[in-house]
């Protein structure tokens, strides 16, 4: 089988003028690039050598219709759970479906809807502002096949109470997708963004970009979670650029899919910004998370604290590596790196690989690595009080993952989300893993 | 037979190392039985293999709780059948709260816990637990005396026949002492509940007035008597009891690298 991502399937996507610029330079670009391996730094330890492209195929302009209403499955618990909401997105294979929104929030001039429908003016310099500035080869496969995508923008000074929330679902078997959110918050903005991907269980890719761009003082609280399907493999760039006194608290759940890949990156690019990038993950059966970070501090006086800690079972594995970037420029900044693992059967591995680049010399920074099982003391004092092992191992991982729920951005979601964990811990106590 | 805890002619230790040689014990309800001996005597070991901790075994002898043979049950079959031990140490689980555990090992051992909430914040009360430790994860950043009230507090929600406390005095002040054996003392009085407190300081035995004080040296109890053993004791130190009552104090067996099953007999 041939590679069928060809400048015809791109041409065949239709769309605005400029989206379909933006998609022929990334053909453009494409057909020089050499298909990135294991060997790079940045691929180490990655499942992208076992990535057959040929697998899978673009969809149609045909197959992935207008924008309209359409049902989809897969909202799931995660929807149902999230109580009040200030707008829907509904994203079926990347292009958007159905979007609505409180009509209040529609008059002070917060916009949601389809990046398809914007015009060139609207468009240009903000659809991919962060993904150009951070490119890889599934950017730009992305950015060669991007129809369309969730958009969201509050402008100047609007507070947007109740989350937003976007529900994506990628069907279709051998089929790619490439799911695009945009989330523009305005100076002095905040909004809250919740994001939930999932799949059936098809032999699926999906490529997907998030952009969250913060003007001065903005504040965005924005939460993925990302339920894949067994056969589903994920590669994912979330990006935020923040500017002056912007406040981000980012958060990314990870427990589906069988190669997930996500790289979550900060600019802070403003004095003064403060970014904040938490995640949740846990790998079982033959899954491999795997997480790259950037806190890339560009301007003085910016904060940036990072905490991501998984599990992994079975013959899971996960990748942690990221990089602090401390700028020449970015003196009196403050960044915390930590990632910590637990290694849950003798069979699963974690890889954590924390990198530091310092350039400025009156800077804070810290980071923290730890890769280990269960820790036996603590299994034994369980015990003493009673507490059977299964059930020991179980409140054990949960409790390892609480101070992570505990700064999830959208907290109506934290209950759901511990039930999904303790789903995924199941029947662990098999084949556990002992220091 | 039921009804009471019974150690006889108990030994073991680490793996490869025998430290208990032979120790004999039997605690009433209601009793309390303080078991005093130097640093390295083996009391905390005793403790772990009672309880029995990975890596800790038992060569010989027998425990009873109940009538129930405790030695060859996992850990946490032992605390259900009810023997529970207070650490010198209690484990910092972060994430999991007392709370939580509370409620697993009720559940596993078949009791109500409805209501559970309740109780514990009344009980908490009691012990002038504050509320922040009980929203907590169970020991993370508790303080000495905040950890052994917390220890207090889950024996007083569990109410097991008999618990073991060791060095339950270790590391806090003298409030939250006379908190943690006031309300032992209690349960003692109104549950039955029979104690052996493992102790080298004698404070501990003003507030908790113990029925027995067995003196513990080279892995097994080599006098036994009343309060006034404790007095005895700080009078003249252990080295002094053992020459007056002519005691030969067992060497602990040499641990032999090369060979750890050197010092066993087959």
């Amino acid at each position: 089988m041939s590679n069928r991502f060809t400048p015809e399937a791109s041409l065949d996507l239709g769309g605005p003028e400029w989206l379909s610029q933006r998609r022929l330079r990334a053909i453009e670009s494409l057909k020089d690039l050499e298909w990135p391996t294991a060997d790079e730094e940045i691929w180490r330890y990655s499942r992208v050598g076992d990535l057959d492209l040929t697998k899978y195929r673009p969809m149609s302009g045909e197959e992935l219709g207008q924008p309209g209403v359409d049902a989809v499955p897969g909202g799931g618990p995660v929807a149902a759970e999230l109580g009040a909401r200030s707008a829907l997105i509904v994203v079926r294979d990347g292009r958007v479906v159905h979007h609505e929104i409180d009509p209040a929030l529609e008059a002070r001039g917060v916009v949601v809807g389809d990046l398809a429908m914007l015009d060139a003016d609207t468009a240009v310099g903000r659809v991919g502002l962060t993904s150009d500035a951070s490119p890889d080869a599934f950017t730009l496969l992305h950015d060669a096949f991007l129809a369309g995508g969730a958009y969201i923008h509050v402008p100047r000074g609007v507070v947007v109470e109740q989350p937003i929330v976007v529900i994506h679902w990628c069907d279709g078997e051998g089929v790619a997708s490439f799911p695009h959110t945009i989330v523009i918050a305005e100076e002095l903005s905040q909004v809250s963004v919740l994001e939930r991907f999932g799949s059936p269980n098809v032999v699926h890719l999906v490529d997907g970009v998030v952009e969250l761009i913060l003007g001065d003082g903005a504040n965005v609280r924005y939460q993925s979670v990302q339920e894949y399907g067994d056969k589903t493999t994920s590669i994912a760039l979330q990006r935020a650029h923040l500017g002056r006194d912007a406040v981000l608290h980012s958060s990314a759940v990870a427990l589906g899919g069988s190669y997930a890949r996500l790289r979550s990156e900060s600019l802070l690019e403003g004095v003064g910004a403060e970014s904040e990038q938490v995640a949740v993950y846990y790998g079982d059966n033959d899954q491999m998370l795997d997480f790259r970070t950037l806190q890339d501090h560009a301007a003085p006086n910016t904060t940036s604290n990072l905490l991501f800690k998984g599990a992994v079972e079975d013959t899971a594995r996960s990748v942690y590596s990221g990089m602090v970037h401390i700028r020449p420029e970015a003196q009196k900044s403050r960044a915390v790196q930590s990632n910590r693992n637990l290694v849950l059967t003798e069979g699963a591995g974690a890889e954590s690989i924390p990198n530091l680049v310092i350039e400025a010399d009156d800077v804070r920074c810290a980071h923290a690595s730890a890769v280990g099982p269960i820790d036996e003391d603590q299994r034994y004092y369980l015990a003493t009080r009673g507490v059977p092992p299964e059930e020991a191992e179980r409140l054990i991982v949960l409790g390892f993952f609480e101070d992570v729920f505990e700064r999830l951005p959208v907290p109506a979601l934290v209950a759901p989300l511990r039930r999904s964990v303790q789903d995924k811990i199941g029947n662990l106590h098999a084949g556990l893993a002992h220091a | 037979m039921s009804n009471s805890f019974v150690i006889k002619g108990l030994r073991g230790g680490v793996a490869g190392g025998e430290i208990l040689t032979g120790v004999d014990l039997e605690i009433l309800p209601g009793e309390v039985h303080a078991l005093m001996g130097p640093n390295g005597s083996g009391k905390s070991t005793l403790s772990h293999v009672l309880m029995g901790r990975e890596g800790y075994e038992s060569t010989a002898g027998s425990v009873t709780v109940n009538g129930v043979e405790l030695l060859g049950l996992e850990t946490w079959q032992r605390a259900a059948a009810g023997l529970f031990l207070a650490m010198q140490y209690p484990v910092e689980v972060p994430g999991v709260r007392v709370e939580d555990l509370l409620e697993a090992a009720m559940r596993a051992r078949g009791s109500q816990v409805d209501g559970l909430n309740d109780r514990l914040i009344s009980e908490a009360q009691r012990l002038a637990v504050r509320d922040e430790f009980l929203t907590r994860g169970v020991n993370v950043e508790f303080s000495g005396g905040e950890q052994k009230r917390a220890e207090t507090l889950q024996l007083a929600m569990l109410a097991p026949s008999f618990a073991v406390l060791d060095e339950i005095d270790s590391g806090l002040d003298v409030d939250a002492l006379r908190d943690v054996a006031r309300r032992v003392k209690a349960m003692t009085q109104e549950d039955g509940l029979g104690v052996l407190a493992i102790t080298h300081y004698s404070r501990l035995l003003t507030e908790l007035n113990p029925d027995v004080v067995h003196v513990f040296m080279g892995g097994r109890i080599v006098t036994s008597g009343g309060p006034e053993l404790a007095d005895e004791l700080e009078v003249e130190g252990y080295d002094g009891l053992a020459a007056r009552l002519g005691i030969e104090i067992p060497e602990p067996v040499e641990f032999n690298r090369a060979d750890p099953f050197s010092h066993r007999t087959f």
